[in-house]
């Protein structure tokens, strides 16, 4: 009797003002959708995201969410141990709509050290769900919330020393859809910010502790998308077709710094600021807070390589903020012509340029004792420095940078190659029968690393075997 | 290492007035006052004298206490004092499975027979200020708090998995002569829930309470606290029919004087 009192006015309000509206029940609060039986949600790590909620009625959602402290490689051969909701970083993505009865089970393995709790922005109530799922190893919590408000919120854990657990990847994102859903796209991605600090400087080598000095300063040693350097370049990357159009759920779980995400040459058609109901449109770079999120979306209208960073560009370039989205498809001509004429510009200076250069070049702590050392180190090298030009494997940008793959060039000469490396190289070469007209900076490497690059190098993709030592470098740099 | 021991004891012969007999494998505590990171008020507690053990319970410790206390067994302990997982690195009431060591310490027990082993040994579980007290040694001296390095090192056990899976005694005692208090598991307190973190840290930070105020300095220069943190969460995060892979306790004792 009661609900239908409650609803009288309503249906009245909807004969009278609103003949044309769907026939689907409307509710005044969100508090007030009824939920119809009981569902598992689904839970996907990243990049991937569950289903969209389509026209589904609210449910019961059951959540099962495992906390796992686990060990992983924040970048080639650096190793960090990870707080992780659901074994990755950032968590597991779950999504809801409007009105659901989320019953949240948070559990905590028993191999962990630490008891850990979960504060979902999308909740309303004390701590966000803190103070209810407060949980020790090898036990489970289970609480309950109904879904007010739609959106994209970020989740993340909130035991003390709340910075620490937040900084070890202890982060997600949980979707409120609206009634009916969001508008269906062709391809949908989670991507999450994060800054890490750890003991030894970007790159060292080894399982690197949590540093909470430099935490606290917030000075970031390593700052990426989904935890890790290269979780979305190269056979990592996100993909799409020439004409679909790309929704990404972006997240920023912190704990200290602020995105300015950017993905280059495209625009964002829409931007669900700061992942609410408000729509900006025609946005280049929008602002995500630390523990605040967005939705943007974009059509593909050319094919390429789209990278996407946090335009606090020295984190994209020297501490990881870069993925990419490689679109496939026809070229539009109209849209974007690609390089029509090449044209000599010498106003002054010479032709070759070079990094800043502090002078002294810091040898590798650790010198490769083997082949199979050179081989390792000559990689982590190559992924840091030559893969953004020449290719995961080495097949170089056709028309814009030579391969090294069954590289005519290469093997012809290797101390033209040492030498190209030390020094640079700029002007028109030919490689496997085409040519080449770019520039190649010279490069702030050690010898040692010289050597395990090129080892690298001339040992992989059909190329000579040739090794590389220490030795040859500083002959081919000692010569003039 | 053991010439150590004596001379301590020598030293605490000579030192301490009134005369005690020194307990087997346990260390002669000397009292104090001191600033826990939350104390009863947040302000001074004071520690009286006591004797620790060197170390923490064994496996092997723990079968001789469930072969002369049959209640204790893993079949028989009560549902009111243990949860599923009492134990449950045992193949049966008396036996380790075969991936466990005597000599690691003894986890998967609750706090309830963490207190009955203590008692049964004319002993008692150490208090939260009897325990931070004792743990804020290093090697070389009483309260190595502000010591970067000191914290740095518990942190970073804080970060390794499995470690509860090591022997106990392979790290350098500290001052007072009591092995692994930081390094191998955490260990129970008697009064392991007298601090209440809600579970909500940042409220604690908030609440108007002293209890909690040490939260609040969290600064460049108190790292410290960082450590002192964790182990705060995991006691609130506790009950006392708990058992965890990570939880061991040991025992102290009274002087008599």
């Amino acid at each position: 009797m009661k609900t239908i009192a409650n609803y009288l006015p309503l249906f009245i309000s909807l004969l009278f003002f609103s003949c044309f509206e769907s026939k689907e029940n409307q509710y005044d609060k969100a508090e007030d959708i009824p939920v119809t039986r009981e569902m598992i949600a689904e839970l996907t790590s990243p990049p991937n995201v569950p289903a969209p909620i389509g026209r589904r009625s609210a449910k019961k959602l059951i959540v099962k969410m495992e906390i796992l402290e686990k060990e992983g490689e924040i970048t080639d051969g650096v190793r960090y141990v990870y707080w992780t909701f659901g074994g990755t970083v950032p968590g597991s993505f779950i999504r809801t709509r409007v009105g659901d009865e989320v019953e949240f089970h948070l559990q905590n393995h028993p191999d962990n050290k630490l008891p850990h709790n979960i504060d979902l922005h999308a909740v309303t109530g004390p701590g966000g769900g803190a103070e209810s799922s407060f949980v020790a190893p090898g036990h489970e919590k289970v609480f309950s919330f109904k879904t007010l408000n739609p959106g994209l919120y970020v989740y993340h854990c909130a035991t003390a020393p709340v910075g620490m657990h937040i900084a070890n990847g202890m982060y997600g994102l949980i979707l409120v859809e609206p009634e009916g859903g969001l508008p269906l796209v062709d391809k949908e991605y989670y991507i999450m910010q994060g800054d890490f600090y750890t003991k030894g400087d970007n790159g060292e080598r080894g399982l690197q502790p949590f540093d909470m000095q430099k935490a606290v300063d917030e000075k970031a040693d390593y700052v990426v998308f989904n935890g890790k350097v290269g979780a979305l370049t190269g056979d990592n990357a996100i993909t799409a077709k020439v004409g679909e159009t790309v929704r990404l759920f972006v997240g920023n779980g912190g704990p200290g710094l602020v995105s300015s995400f950017h993905v280059i040459g495209e625009i964002f058609d829409k931007v669900h600021i700061e992942g609410g109901d408000k729509i900006n449109e025609n946005v280049q770079t929008t602002l995500i807070p630390a523990g605040g999120a967005a939705i943007v979306e974009f059509k593909v209208d050319v094919p390429g390589t789209f990278i996407l960073v946090d335009h606090s560009i020295f984190r994209a370039f020297n501490k990881g903020a870069l993925g990419m989205l490689k679109v496939e498809g026809e070229k539009n001509k109209k849209i974007y012509s690609g390089e029509i004429r090449d044209d000599i510009y010498l106003p002054e200076g010479p032709g070759i340029q070079s990094m800043p250069t502090t002078d002294e070049i810091v040898e590798s702590d650790i010198p490769a004792k083997s082949f199979e050392e050179q081989m390792q180190f000559g990689k982590q090298t190559y992924i840091q420095t030559c893969f953004a030009c020449h290719q995961s494997e080495g097949q170089g940008i056709p028309n814009a940078f030579p391969p090294l793959a069954k590289s005519d060039y290469l093997n012809a000469d290797v101390n033209r190659a040492i030498d190209i490396v030390l020094h640079g190289k700029s002007g028109e070469i030919t490689v496997n029968g085409e040519k080449y007209n770019s520039v190649m900076t010279k490069q702030m490497l050690s010898s040692e690393e010289i050597a395990n690059v090129l080892t690298y190098v001339y040992n992989s993709w059909d190329n000579s075997g040739k090794v590389v030592s220490k030795e040859m470098v500083d002959s081919v740099k000692n010569k003039k | 290492m053991k010439g150590h021991v004596f001379r301590l004891l020598t030293l605490i012969l000579i030192t301490q007035t009134s005369l005690f007999a020194q307990s087997e494998n346990m260390a002669f505590i000397k009292g104090n006052r001191y600033i826990p990171l939350y104390g009863r008020d947040s302000t001074v507690v004071e520690v009286k004298d006591f004797e620790m053990d060197i170390y923490p319970i064994t496996n092997a410790q723990f079968q001789d206490f469930v072969a002369k206390y049959p209640k204790w067994q893993k079949s028989n302990a009560l549902k009111l004092f243990t949860d599923k997982s009492y134990l449950s690195n045992w193949e049966n009431d008396f036996e380790l499975k075969s991936s466990e060591k005597p000599d690691s310490p003894v986890t998967y027990v609750s706090w309830f027979a963490a207190k009955a082993y203590c008692e049964c040994q004319g002993k008692r579980l150490p208090t939260v200020d009897e325990w931070e007290y004792v743990a804020m040694a290093d090697e070389n001296i009483r309260d190595a708090r502000i010591k970067p390095d000191y914290n740095k090192q518990i942190l970073a056990w804080y970060e390794a998995p499995r470690t509860n899976e090591n022997s106990i005694g392979q790290h350098p005692k500290n001052v007072w002569g009591i092995y692994d208090l930081h390094g191998l598991v955490w260990e129970w307190t008697l009064d392991f829930n007298s601090v209440l973190i809600t579970g909500e840290s940042r409220k604690d930070v908030d609440k108007d309470s002293n209890l909690f105020c040490g939260s609040a300095a969290v600064n460049a220069t108190d790292l410290m606290n960082y450590a002192a943190f964790m182990r705060y969460a995991i006691r609130g995060s506790l009950k006392a029919k708990y058992s965890m892979k990570n939880l061991g306790f040991r025992c102290v004792k009274d002087i008599n004087k």
